[in-house]
């Protein structure tokens, strides 16, 4: 319960600390933002001063700052987050749509990189500079240094190009799922891996360990039981920052992919100085970050008592 | 771990798509969709079929009949009046009337876009005509009249402040989900008034790398793949997969110079950076057409393209020569100064168009042969626009359309007379002014044309590099294509699906 309330100061703590950073970031960009607006509207064969001034006019620009972002806090409050200067469709429905995107993708990826990662992670820990151990050493280390970009090019490549079996890009349906997914577990396995591999190695030489055997246990009960549990803490503490990873992650995979989703979504804001759209999409962001760490507290803390005791 | 592999490669497996087994046609495309609002997202409506305008533009650029079947002038050529075809209904089932027809333009006529540039002073609903008044002749009208922003939707398409909320155009193609920022998919319109089109339904996304653009025309996933860059062209015509296809278009690449920059007031500096630019090395080499522009207007534009003026040259001993005669010497690092001022100028481009700030990174070493030091800022395209209103802009790298209307007329008047955004730069011509003028009233004809194509060959307010090329790739089995010079339609519906 302690958590909780922790993680709510947290959390509105950050809401107020990601709309002051991101607002002050966005005034301080070099550029007139009118213009900058009108190019993310009208495209650069269109972009004119005309545009400009038509687009300050209607959105009101160049105000000054602090009454704007009071005005921001006291429609956050209310819970309304504005519209996009851009395109002119509220902010939460944007983000509404583009979020449940890129959160299934996010889910996809962490579900699949789970598969992938630790058990081999545990595996080669089970036996420390064996071969299996080596030989994760050098993929896992040649995954983590492939660019995400490249990594989902080189996909593309073999998987739709050279054998034809899945779409190289698009949404919509199960199969567009899974190279973007791929392409961000791949990644997040490369640690996942490493993580599970250093935990089993150290946990595998405690005295407790050669005593589950000792008294009898098979390798195979001695994991189950004693094994898995003590290494998913550490994996799971540190799923929660490869969050941040995965946000890098789907903001390019995105745009390879063509996947219509926030990282997408925030980079074209980004663009065109559409201040309520960043605003909006970085506070999901921040604030989902604050959720999911919630959500592995209280997973760690059951998984392992003595820490909260 | 091999139960999972398995698994894995079951699911693979599975999800493997069936090609060319439905009766969709795949377009994609770099172009995001905003919203349902024409003056910012109607190129794609008007590109997939979807919404029309009152005029049509064949590829030599002549106008022709679209939702307006003639159209004529009053004797003092301040008043047209555009007939309505008949028997036009729009997506919703309303019929398209000259209320509707005037209602779509004086909305699309208050927002930001070329119509807003003319001398149009009303536009109003006759029966069963449209009548628009102007305040001064202007031949170019029609053109203006095809233009995306000026397309033709119903009134319910709009909310009261004249946004657009939803699409109901006239087209061939009704949209029927239509999902920013992203896809739009479409099917034929039963009750479209021309030929009906041959392929049943249409699907729009939007994919921004021109690497997975590449990539779905290979992998057969999409069947129509616009704005292919030169490398995946190369790739491409290597597979089996699609057919590409290339015409050159009215854009030219080319930088735009302040004539107000005391380095740059002369004309001869401007013909020294001309002169300093291997424009076949660019276009080969980073290109990969074949020839760099000779002239601003590219052949494509037949009647401002002018064989008999002297091509532009490169000579970069000619361009020293110039600087010298205008008191530049050459200090120590080579580069020039004058009167203890460097020939040091910053050069703006955008990543917009990937070919940019490649060129950019060539002239950079092709000025430096003359002693001309580039600072390269890529940066926004509206910063192109916002230092052109500031006067900081000392040479700006840019992607110039002449096609925006389908008559270069429109980006002549808004360039070059006296200078504009995308155009000139401190720099006056009267000549030109009055050419431009003459020639959007509709009088001059090809005299008054050639003339301001030779003004700016040796004027040089802004200095030509290289004419474009559109590229697509159609996947094999789709017949009919034809690429629009003018980049107003992806000519969906003559489009076959082979058997």
């Amino acid at each position: 319960m302690k958590t909780l309330v922790t993680r709510g100061i947290q959390a509105l703590m950050v809401a107020v600390l990601i709309g002051a950073a991101t607002f002050a970031m966005m005034r301080s960009l070099p550029g007139d933002a009118a213009y900058r607006i009108a190019a993310g509207r009208y495209g650069y064969d269109n972009v004119d001063t005309a545009a400009a001034d038509a687009v300050r006019d209607e959105l009101g620009l160049g105000g000054p700052a602090l009454p704007a972002f009071l005005a921001w806090l006291g429609d956050l409050v209310r819970l309304d987050f504005g519209t996009s200067l851009v395109t002119g469709q509220p902010v939460i429905a944007e983000i509404g749509h583009q979020l449940g995107a890129s959160l299934s993708l996010a889910a996809a990826a962490v579900l699949l990189s789970l598969a992938i990662g630790p058990p081999l992670g545990i595996l080669a820990g089970l036996r420390p500079g064996g071969a299996p151990d080596r030989v994760l050493l050098v993929v896992s280390t040649g995954l983590k240094a492939v660019p995400q970009f490249l990594m989902a090019l080189i996909l593309i490549l073999i998987l739709s190009v050279q054998f034809r079996l899945l779409p190289a890009a698009g949404h919509g349906e199960a199969r567009h799922f899974i190279l973007p997914a791929l392409a961000l577990a791949l990644g997040l396995a490369a640690v996942n891996a490493r993580i599970a591999r250093d935990a089993m190695a150290r946990i595998g030489a405690m005295p407790f360990y050669s005593f589950a055997r000792w008294k009898g246990l098979s390798p195979r009960q001695t994991l189950l039981r004693h094994g898995l549990r003590n290494v998913s803490v550490p994996l799971l503490t540190y799923l929660g920052l490869q969050f941040v990873t995965l946000v890098e992650g789907v903001v390019v995979v995105e745009t390879v992919f063509g996947w219509p989703g926030i990282g997408h979504a925030l980079v074209h804001a980004i663009f065109s100085r559409d201040v309520p759209m960043v605003q909006g999409t970085a506070l999901f962001l921040g604030l989902s970050f604050v959720l999911i760490n919630a959500v592995i507290d209280l997973v760690t803390a059951r998984i392992d008592p003595r820490r909260t005791a | 771990m091999r139960p999972i592999l398995a698994l894995a490669a079951a699911a693979l497996i599975a999800a493997a798509p069936p090609v060319f087994a439905d009766d969709t046609l795949d377009v994609v495309a770099q172009f995001e969709i905003q919203s349902a609002e024409p003056s910012t997202s109607g190129y794609i409506f008007t590109r997939m079929g979807v919404a029309e305008t009152l005029t049509n533009a064949d590829p030599q650029g002549a106008i022709t009949p679209a939702l307006a079947t003639e159209w004529t002038t009053s004797g003092d050529g301040l008043a047209w009046t555009f007939a309505i075809r008949d028997g036009v209904t729009f997506h919703d089932g309303t019929p398209v009337t000259a209320q509707a027809v005037a209602n779509a333009l004086n909305i699309a006529r208050a927002k930001p876009g070329p119509l807003a540039k003319t001398p149009v002073t009303g536009i109003e609903p006759g029966d069963p005509a449209v009548v628009i008044t102007l305040s001064e002749p202007f031949a170019a009208l029609p053109a203006y009249l095809a233009h995306y922003s000026a397309q033709i939707l119903a009134p319910a398409a709009y909310a009261a402040d004249g946004a657009g909320v939803e699409v109901i155009g006239t087209g061939p193609y009704r949209i029927t989900d239509l999902a920013p920022p992203l896809s739009l998919k479409a099917e034929a319109f039963a009750d479209y008034w021309g030929a009906a089109p041959n392929v049943p339904k249409v699907r729009y996304a939007a994919v921004s790398r021109v690497e997975t653009r590449a990539l779905m025309a290979e992998s057969g996933e999409a069947d129509f793949v616009f704005g292919l860059d030169p490398a995946s062209v190369a790739r491409l015509g290597m597979s089996d997969a699609a057919t590409v296809h290339s015409v050159a278009i009215p854009r030219t690449l080319m930088i735009k110079v302040n004539a107000g920059h005391p380095a740059l007031s002369a004309p001869e500096a401007r013909q020294a950076l001309s002169l300093a630019i291997d424009r076949e090395g660019i276009a080969k080499a980073v290109l990969r057409y074949p020839e760099g522009a000779t002239q601003l207007f590219p052949p494509s534009v037949g009647d401002w393209h002018d064989d008999s003026l002297t091509p532009l040259a490169y000579d970069p001993e000619a361009a020293k020569a110039l600087l010298a005669d205008l008191g530049w010497t050459a200090g120590s690092d080579g580069i020039l100064t004058r009167d203890g001022e460097r020939l040091a100028l910053t050069l703006t481009s955008y990543p917009d168009r990937p070919e940019l700030p490649l060129v950019a990174a060539v002239l950079e070493q092709q000025f430096r042969a003359i002693g001309v030091e580039l600072t390269i800022d890529t940066t926004n395209s509206s910063e192109i626009t916002s230092r052109h209103a500031d006067g900081s802009l000392d040479l700006g790298l840019i992607a110039r359309n002449f096609g925006l209307i389908p008559n270069p007329v429109g980006t002549v008047l808004s360039d070059y007379a006296p200078t504009g955004d995308w155009g000139a730069m401190g720099w006056r011509n009267d000549e030109i002014v009055e050419l431009a003028r003459s020639a959007g009233r509709g009088d001059g004809g090809d005299a008054a044309r050639a003339r301001i194509a030779a003004i700016l060959q040796t004027e040089l307010p802004i200095i030509p590099i290289a004419w474009y090329r559109q590229t697509l790739a159609v996947a094999r089995g789709v017949e009919g294509t034809v690429i629009d010079p003018w980049e107003r339609t992806f000519g969906l519906q003559d489009l076959k699906l082979a058997q």
